[in-house]
């Protein structure tokens, strides 16, 4: 392919999933408040215009105005800094998420990848969402204030316990697959979901998830009755607005991430049957279909998400890190011996 | 195959322009009426006593440090995991006794009690 092509589909494609994860995040917020609003019998957000579907561009407008205080005590640079470095490695881990096959464009053959077959996929997927620890830890330390440090000091031990049982889980997922690249882990599953393969993998995989990206019920660090929300006690305007951005949109992440692992990507979710009698369905056949199914399955996990925080209570803190460190640690090291011996028998 | 990072770094640019521009936003657009009593650190209302940087429980530290322990250990099963199929039945056995030493570690630390958090 010509380099001027590359340069442009590159450009486009990046700017249409920036463009794709801001609605994405718009968007999850408004189904969240009224997923959880029908969870409470309540009726959520419903004002502003069909449905409330205008409620997320209110609520940025409403931020947009709203006065920027940096407490006198912060440390000014890294104040500001904080909710860039947890809003941006959110971003860029779509990077190698694959979101469709590849299609036809003005003669041009466009992958749905941004960075498609990349070999270290799964490494670059950990290593970047490891970075927004930073974020956190640093707008705790920078607003020099003592829910802030409290909120972010539980946070980064909270994320980096999990992380290592994460890191396991996806260890067994790699033995049966043999590759770290995403397309590929995606087109492996064209017969059967690695969820079928790997449920123990799968279930600790979305477990850690949910403690990565601070969701309930291991919403510790900004558990909003004792911290008065943590880390971003101090943070207001458009900077709140920031972190805020980053949690959702890491929501989005690790449902994207679930999806290309565990429930067949950018596949068709239909049984094989059904796609041999109507082959349009299938991906195979229409790739633009690709990346509607990736939508409607990343939009079934956030559901499952926002029900488990409308279902579970918060854990206690010692016993969320006992739970970390005695419970999903030895589970997926014995998950990945399993697997592997598994594998070893079956040739 | 360097070639995949190019549009990763464009991705990267993009979302930190995006994010400047985010923050730039909030500033020309809000109102600015500074006073003592709102750059004062949050304390529900009472004021803040002693600095906001406390010293910290010593187990964060210990947390940090198993942590380094073990991620880089984890690290180590991924090169082991892409090539397990080529390695068979020595790979396997080599990897029971890595994991072995790794458990050696594991219990030594729960018996010193590193995750009793009281």
């Amino acid at each position: 392919m010509d380099v001027g092509i590359s340069i442009l589909v590159w450009l486009v494609l990046s700017i249409v999933l920036v463009f794709m994860l801001l609605t994405g995040f718009a968007y999850t917020t408004l189904l969240e408040r009224r997923v959880i609003a029908r969870f409470q019998s309540r009726v959520g957000p419903n004002r502003a215009g069909p449905q409330g579907l205008l409620q997320p561009l209110a609520d940025g407008v409403k931020l947009i105005f709203k006065e920027e205080i940096i407490p006198a005590s912060a440390d000014k640079v890294t104040f500001i800094l904080a909710p860039l470095l947890a809003v941006i490695p959110a971003i860029v881990v779509f990077a190698v998420i694959p979101f469709g096959s590849s299609i036809e464009l003005f003669g041009v053959k466009v992958p749905l990848t941004l960075a498609p077959n990349m070999n270290v996929g799964i490494l670059y997927v950990l290593a970047i969402t490891s970075v927004s620890v930073y974020g956190i830890v640093l707008a705790g330390w920078a607003s020099n204030s003592k829910y802030s440090m409290l909120g972010g000091l539980r946070s980064s031990a909270q994320m980096i316990s999990y992380e290592l049982a994460m890191g396991l889980s996806l260890v067994a997922l790699v033995v049966v697959a043999g590759t770290l690249d995403l397309n590929a882990i995606v087109e492996q599953q064209k017969q059967v979901w690695y969820f079928f393969l790997q449920p123990f993998g799968a279930i600790i995989f979305m477990i850690t998830a949910l403690a990565e990206v601070n969701r309930a019920p291991f919403d510790m660090p900004e558990a909003e009755q004792e911290l008065t929300s943590g880390y971003n006690t101090e943070y207001s305007g458009m900077k709140f607005a920031l972190f805020y951005m980053a949690e959702y949109i890491k929501m989005i992440v690790i449902s994207a991430l679930s999806v290309t692992f565990f429930f067949g990507g950018y596949r068709e979710p239909l049984p094989l049957f059904l796609t041999q009698a109507l082959p349009f369905l299938s991906v195979d056949h229409t790739p633009l279909l690709g990346p509607l199914y990736f939508g409607l399955k990343i939009i079934a996990l956030l559901i499952v998400q926002v029900w488990v925080r409308a279902t579970l209570p918060r854990f206690r803190y010692d016993r969320l890190m006992k739970f970390g460190w005695l419970v999903l640690l030895p589970i997926s090291l014995a998950w990945v011996m399993i697997t592997a011996l598994v594998v070893l028998l079956r040739g | 195959m360097l070639e995949s990072y190019i549009p990763i770094a464009m991705l990267f640019i993009l979302a930190t322009v995006l994010a400047v521009f985010i923050i730039v936003l909030g500033t020309i657009f809000g109102p600015r009426r500074k006073s003592f009593r709102k750059a004062s650190p949050y304390e529900s209302g009472m004021q803040p006593i002693g600095p906001g940087t406390r010293r910290m429980n010593v187990r964060y530290y210990l947390v940090a440090v198993l942590f380094i322990l073990f991620d880089v250990e984890i690290i180590f099963f991924y090169p082991w995991a892409v090539n397990f199929r080529a390695l068979g039945l020595f790979g396997f056995i080599e990897m029971l006794v890595f994991v072995g030493i790794l458990l050696v570690g594991y219990i030594y630390v729960w018996k010193k009690g590193a995750f009793e958090w009281d």
